[in-house]
């Protein structure tokens, strides 16, 4: 399965009417998510008014921030074991978009925490913590890979680095784990089914889906860049060289 | 296998701890002077700085681990060492790990040594407390240049690797650096910390050496 994606010319195709196929159903989901969530949906006073609407963009950024550093870490290590040259293009593109998902996720926790808990920040809070250094994981991925000096190398260094981050994060996480947790237990996925009331629930999931689509859009869009940025650079060796 | 490679590695280690003047001595001044820069810092109220003592010696643990660790393989990578230690029969794993751990009998073990000078310097009663947690600074700074060694490995090519060095490693000290608080904290978690600090040591032990041959032989190329 894996040597089927591994062809660029494969994925090239394969992205030109997918990618922009996403971008229009990312478009559509996230504005539906968005109006149903900002004007629609009944505030809940419990989560602290208003202020709780954040949710349908704070939860897909959390569901991301996590998704996208599984699917980094795997792409290392398909990159590590089959030296599928896609796969370290996926991860070299996950990395920046991760980051800002995290980024999205922390920043927008810290303005529904403010007035829901009366902190932007709680250094004892398991979550906020295990996503801060999930986004201190992606920054060190993606410094690592500049300092290298070849292509080459800086896949194996960050497919190396990505796979020993991604063991850590279960340690990391239980040991955050440890601290008492302001945020609610899970609601969404649980043995019992959704405990959340239908009404936020569906734009919760539809938002989380609309900014998945998105997210794999734009990874595929710089997956493409990065491709053509490598056929040029061959194309300019070749010229250079005279051939 | 001979595990005469392994051994050569682990002398060799040792011997550049001792080599170029002060040597070995190094990372314990700078232990020691990064801990007492701290009451300079946020004052010298004597219930303050009992309070944070404990942790300010994780953090000056942590640094001198960084700070040391920059070297340990950049060293053999520029000097071609490091191609002789990949031709032998040894993998690159052990390699790694023989040299980190004397790295870290040279340079850790004695931080955690000097640790109950510091903490009562620190306003810390003179008790049995101070052996733990010499114990722990022990078992939790074996963590901190294990990790900091895949670090180490990563940027042994990349000049002034020093900053991205502690870039890459500061999430994975996050569970030592949290169980080692814990341990101290003489909260009710701190009868079953000192054991989740010995296992998270013994996670780097086995995950970290596979991870620094890997990134050897990425340097060696």
């Amino acid at each position: 399965m894996f040597s089927w994606f591994a062809n660029p010319h494969r994925f090239l195709m394969l992205s030109s009417w997918l990618a922009p196929l996403f971008y229009a159903a990312a478009a559509l989901l996230i504005a539906w998510g968005l109006w149903q969530g900002l004007w629609m949906v009944p505030k809940d006073d419990y989560q602290g008014g208003d202020i709780m609407r954040v949710m349908f963009v704070h939860v897909p950024a959390a569901w991301l921030a996590m998704a996208s550093y599984l699917g980094m870490a795997v792409m290392s290590f398909v990159w590590f074991i089959w030296r599928h040259e896609v796969a370290d293009i996926a991860a070299k593109a996950i990395a920046p978009l991760g980051a800002t998902w995290t980024a999205l996720c922390l920043v927008t926790g810290a303005i529904w925490g403010k007035p829901t808990w009366g902190t932007w920040w709680q250094w004892d809070d398991a979550r906020m913590m295990s996503v801060l250094f999930m986004f201190f994981l992606f920054l060190g991925y993606m410094a690592l890979r500049a300092a290298m000096d070849t292509r080459q190398k800086a896949a194996r260094a960050g497919a190396i680095l990505a796979m020993v981050g991604a063991l850590n994060v279960p340690l990391i996480k239980f040991s955050v784990d440890l601290f008492t947790s302001l945020h609610q237990d899970a609601s969404v996925i649980t043995p019992e089914g959704p405990k959340m009331a239908a009404v936020y629930l569906w734009p919760l999931l539809i938002s989380s889906l609309g900014h998945s689509l998105l997210f794999a859009a734009l990874v595929m869009t710089l997956m493409r860049a990065e491709i053509w940025t490598r056929r040029a650079a061959q194309i300019r060796a070749r010229l250079m060289t005279g051939d | 296998m001979s595990p005469a490679p392994i051994l050569s590695a682990f002398r060799q280690a040792l011997d550049e701890a001792w080599a170029g003047g002060a040597g070995a001595l190094l990372p314990v001044g700078f232990f020691a002077g990064a801990a007492v820069l701290v009451p300079l810092g946020v004052g010298t109220d004597p219930e303050t700085l009992r309070a944070i003592g404990p942790g300010i010696l994780w953090v000056s643990l942590a640094l001198s681990s960084l700070v040391t660790l920059e070297r340990i393989f950049q060293a053999d990578a520029e000097d071609g060492s490091l191609d002789l230690w990949l031709q032998t029969s040894a993998p690159a794993a052990s390699i790694a790990a023989a040299k980190t751990f004397a790295h870290w009998l040279t340079a850790g073990l004695p931080l955690a040594l000097l640790s109950p000078l510091l903490l009562l310097m620190f306003q810390a009663q003179i008790d049995g407390a101070l052996l733990e947690n010499m114990l722990f600074y022990a078992i939790g700074g074996l963590a901190f240049y294990f990790w900091g060694g895949v670090g180490a490995a990563l940027a042994a090519t990349v000049r002034r690797g020093g900053l991205l060095i502690s870039l890459i490693v500061l999430p994975l000290y996050v569970p030592t650096a949290i169980f080692g608080a814990l341990a101290m904290g003489g909260g009710p978690s701190s009868v079953a910390a000192p054991l989740f600090l010995a296992a998270s040591t013994l996670f780097a032990l086995a995950v970290a050496p596979f991870a620094m041959g890997a990134a050897l032989r990425l340097a060696a190329d």
